[in-house]
């Protein structure tokens, strides 16, 4: 067969095969719903430390296949994201039951059953080990689809943190891989009903798809940080936190930093200081070139996705001192025909200067109606009365203070919740308005007594219906009278059988008569 | 008030005592079915006036509708029995009729098949695992409709595309050493190959099986099985195939010793007989026994292959590679009709020597071959194998727990993987068990040479919430047989 031969509802290539996948997860979520506490953290815990152990071996895979970053960031984020997250909720409880005993409730954790995880290209290790994680404490199974351009290192990384989960005892088919994503294949499984929720993180049109999908999802929206600098900062550290920040891993965290916003009164001096923390300070002319390179006729080239000042400078055959980290770029006005201040995600730092700051939060505010709303902004002040009047004119749900946005709005030095998905709210189109952390994969059950004080709640101190799985799950089919095979209860007391042919051919013979009126009549 | 009913579930035995459907004021319990046809049960509620949703049917629906099949058409069920009996086959359609399993299957989707009154069933039948991957499997169907615009039966005597195609996937999915593949028309056809090819290659004529065997209808095959079915037609011939007791190997060792069989051929977990299982080891030295004394060793993985058991073919799980491999009924994917035999080099000599020495025109039919293609890609799938232990344990479990309810009536399970036979307590216990099946919207048959046991077989890819569902009809038609059963036995 030559050509395609006949017109018909074909299902796309592989989503036969993906919509096996989810039944295959659904399978596993019935059982992982009824793990206890210990065996969830000990299953956790077995992931995370694979996680660590490849850590650097997925970093330097992602930089290979993706042509972003830098592995020695990628390092860090994965770590962060494996053990980095096991510590932080390594006490926590998504399992057992909570007694609110003053108002006779009893809340029972559910998990959601089977997560659909999008991941992006730009962090690929990093949010696949993030998600398992959270699914992972939460009971939850997941099926991740991993951006074309990063598929082959997020298989590898699933496959390592799912294998030491399996061997711990998590269930068969607990962390999946969609291992040849494509289109028609994701929009099959988002709209899969059997899928319980959909995480997007990536693109606009992708979040977009999960929120019509039809089935519970939580999609983030798009960032484009701005971050003020106002003249109460200190100013050598400011400058540090934000080069250290943008020049992270590249610049490719959602979180990293946009637009620089400078009060005129500190501008020299916040700008040596700037240098000094390895900052290059472009000239008008420079800017002009760095601004055709990387948005040609307006559009961001997603070529210098996560490439280096040094190549970014290079292409441009700008002289740019050794070591520098980021390209400052000076513009005159953030509106949205500058290109510059729109979200770029590689170490060019587009910079305004304002006069005061109320006009520092004007410009704020300014940048993110190009676009960012509901993401982050950061500000470095010594100034509450500053810092809560940018907060509170700000469309965002996380203003990071005096700390790099990159790592600061991600929770990992600060103490939001450590997350590679920062929700955008209903800012930004999204129903997920916290960094993404492991709550938001169940509901809880909730027992509720009559408030009537003559109704008494019980004592449900370490009452559960969980259990400790036993060997592999599911058990291997073995033959029934093979030893290891599951004990059958033998009969009390057997029957004979003895002279009940003719009642029974007698009652046959009514029935029958019954049946040839029926179909007759 | 709609116009009609979308559709009907009969949830409650009560509501229909036989079985039959709906009868002239009867209240019905409807449930709404998403891709039910409308006119479905129309004239069903119209003929009998059924009262739905309290209110009696208007005059003016009740307008016949026929049941219409584009090049065919009956004015209603009643009239398919009545020419089913003058024009098929009388014996069979009253034995059903007498047995209260009075169906005429209509539509088909996924497990379900349904009776003309519109009577939900999930299937646990599968008619031996031939719906293994459910009826009407949407891929198999695309898979067979995109290649009819191509291909047809294609000629048997040329090499042909899907055959060979086909034939290679079989080859290097089979247990080791099977290197070559003949096709049949249906699975009684390949075990008459198999029969022939052992005679060939070991010159040979005996060939063994053993007591209450089932193997086909055929030439050959029908020598093998129970007299049962070849004495009537004068087809017995106990000097060619002599039986042995299953799990004997002293027997096995006798018939064997005189080194005049060409094969032992046997399913390994006989399906007609009741699925009894293998003991520790049997099937492993009766192969041992083959080779010491210059047999071949068919086995017939008709009904156990296919992933049914948890691993493609059965026969791996014991150890054993054998000589010879007989697969059919689930590899047509229900679809179009193919069977097949795969052989060992040693054993595939006249293919050969005179490679025209078996034909079969529809053997090996291009389209089967399509089917049976995108059928064991299906079954192959690492998932499909997931779902089918996960399957297994959760029916496994829950058909002890019921029988820890019913400990004097469900006396054994027999289980490997989704192969499953169900003892009861009587001699005829599996027919009262599958009429109460039936009429709590479960089809699942006896087993025809051992009734005492009821054929349980669920689909490989069942959805967890159906296998709830059934669990839930075969717990309660056990304690309704039981029930019955012991009220015609009488106080004691």
């Amino acid at each position: 067969m030559t050509q395609a031969l006949v017109e018909m509802p074909l299902e796309p290539a592989g989503v036969p095969r993906g919509r096996a996948m989810v039944e295959r997860a659904t399978w596993a979520a019935r059982t992982f719903a009824t793990y206890d506490i210990d065996s969830v953290r000990r299953i956790a815990h077995a992931a995370a430390i694979a996680g660590e152990n490849h850590a650097r071996e997925f970093a330097e895979l992602a930089v290979q296949e993706t042509g972003y970053g830098v592995v020695e960031h990628k390092v860090l984020k994965n770590v962060a994201c494996s053990v980095g997250i096991w510590n932080t909720y390594e006490s926590h409880d998504y399992v057992t039951p909570t007694i609110l005993s003053g108002d006779k409730i009893v809340e029972v954790p559910r998990p959601a059953g089977v997560i659909f995880a999008l991941t992006p290209s730009t962090n690929p290790v990093a949010t696949v080990y993030f998600k398992i994680m959270l699914a992972l404490l939460t009971r939850n199974t997941i099926i991740i689809s991993p951006h074309p351009f990063a598929k082959g290192v997020c298989t590898s990384a699933a496959y390592a943190m799912r294998d030491a989960a399996v061997a711990e005892g998590a269930p068969d088919g607990v962390i999946q891989v969609v291992e040849q994503p494509s289109i028609p294949l994701i929009n099959a499984l988002m709209t899969d009903e059997r899928v319980d929720v959909i995480v997007a993180t990536g693109g606009a049109p992708m979040v977009r798809a999960a929120y019509r999908s039809g089935n519970p999802a939580f999609g983030v929206g798009p960032s484009n940080v701005p971050v003020f600098v106002e003249k109460s900062a200190d100013l050598a550290a400011a400058a540090q936190s934000i080069v250290a920040s943008k020049s992270f891993d590249n610049s490719i965290l959602c979180t990293s930093e946009s637009v620089l916003i400078v009060e005129d009164s500190i501008l020299t001096s916040f700008t040596k200081e700037l240098t000094k923390a390895g900052a290059c300070l472009l000239s008008t002319e420079q800017v002009e070139v760095v601004r055709d390179l990387i948005f040609p006729a307006g559009n961001f080239d997603t070529a210098w996705v996560g490439k280096s000042a040094a190549e970014i400078a290079a292409a441009c055959d700008l002289k740019v001192p050794k070591g520098t980290l980021i390209l400052v770029a000076p513009i005159d006005l953030i509106v949205p025909e500058e290109p510059l201040a729109h979200e770029k995600l590689c170490p060019v730092l587009a910079m305004v200067t304002v006069s005061s700051a109320a006009r520092g939060i004007d410009a704020a505010r300014a940048v993110l109606r190009n676009s960012g709303r509901g993401h982050s902004a950061a500000i470095h002040s010594q100034d509450a009365r500053v810092t809560m009047d940018y907060a509170s004119a700000l469309p965002v749900l996380r203003v990071a203070v005096n700390v790099g946005n990159s790592l600061g709005s991600a929770g990992i030095q600060t103490a939001l919740a450590p997350s590679m998905t920062i929700g955008t709210g209903f800012f930004g189109r999204s129903s997920l308005g916290e960094n993404l952390q492991p709550k938001h994969f169940i509901n809880q059950t909730l027992i509720a007594y009559n408030s009537n004080q003559s109704v008494l709640m019980p004592d449900f101190t370490d009452l559960n219906s969980w259990s400790v799985p036993e060997g592999s799950v599911p058990a291997y089919p073995i033959a029934s009278n093979l030893e290891g095979a599951p004990v059958i209860p033998q009969p009390s007391n057997p029957v004979e059988f003895s002279g009940t042919d003719d009642l029974r051919e007698e009652i046959r013979r009514l029935v029958i008569d019954e049946l040839r009126q029926i179909i007759k009549g | 008030m709609l116009p009609y009913p979308p559709t009907l579930i009969f949830l409650n035995q009560a509501l229909s005592p036989c079985g039959l459907g709906v009868f002239r004021g009867d209240i019905v319990r409807l449930s709404v079915l998403p891709r039910a046809s409308p006119t479905d049960f129309r004239p069903i509620l119209a003929k009998w006036s059924a009262n739905w949703y309290g209110a009696t049917m208007p005059e003016q629906a009740s307008v016949e509708v026929p049941y219409d099949y584009g090049v065919f058409s009956f004015a209603s069920k009643a009239e398919v029995l009545d020419k089913a009996k003058a024009y098929w086959n009388p014996g069979k359609t009253q034995f059903w009729i007498d047995s209260g399993v009075p169906l005429v299957i209509d539509r088909r989707e996924e497990y379900f098949i349904y009776d003309m009154s519109g009577k939900r069933l999930i299937d646990t039948h599968l008619n031996g695992g031939t719906y293994n991957l459910g009826h009407r499997n949407p891929e198999v169907v695309q898979a067979i409709t995109t290649a009819m615009q191509h291909f047809d039966i294609g000629n048997h005597h040329f090499p042909a595309l899907a055959r060979t195609a086909l034939a290679e996937a079989l080859v290097s999915s089979a247990p080791a050493g099977l290197t070559k593949v003949i096709y049949g028309s249906g699975g009684g056809e390949a075990i008459d190959i198999a029969i022939k090819t052992a005679r060939h290659a070991t010159q040979k004529r005996k060939v063994v099986s053993i007591t209450k065997a089932y193997h086909g209808h055929t030439g050959l095959a029908v020598g093998t099985g129970d007299e049962r079915f070849s004495k009537l037609f004068l087809s017995d011939n106990p000097e060619d195939f002599p039986n042995v007791p299953f799990n004997d190997l002293e027997a096995m060792e006798n018939v064997l010793r005189n080194r005049d069989v060409a094969a032992v051929i046997m399913e390994t977990i006989p399906a007609t007989f009741g699925f009894p299982l293998p003991a520790p080891g049997y099937l492993r030295k009766v192969k041992e026994l083959c080779e010491r004394h210059d047999a071949l060793y068919i086995a017939d993985e008709v009904q156990t292959g296919l992933m049914r058991t948890g691993e493609l073919w059965a026969i791996s799980k014991e150890g054993i590679s054998p000589d010879i491999m007989v697969s059919g009924k689930g590899l047509s994917g229900g679809l179009y009709p193919i069977a097949c035999v795969v052989v060992a080099e040693h054993a595939a000599g006249w293919l050969t020597q005179d490679g025209f020495g078996h034909i079969s025109t529809f053997g090996g039919a291009e389209l089967g071959c399509v089917a049976a293609i995108k059928t064991l890609e299906i079954c192959s799938r690492p998932e499909t194998r997931s779902m089918v232990h996960y399957l297994s344990d959760f029916i496994g479990q829950g058909l002890r727990r019921i029988q820890a309810d019913y400990p004097d009536w469900l006396i054994g399970i027999r289980q490997n993987g989704l192969v499953i036979g169900l003892e009861f307590n009587d001699p005829q216990g599996a027919k009262f068990v599958m009429r109460h099946l039936y009429e709590n919207g479960v089809w699942a048959i006896f087993s025809t040479l051992d009734p005492r046991v009821l054929q349980y077989k669920p689909g490989l890819l069942l959805k967890p919430e159906i296998a709830e569902e059934l669990l839930d009809r075969t717990e309660v038609s056990i304690c309704r047989a039981w029930a019955e059963v012991r009220s015609l036995r009488g106080p004691r």
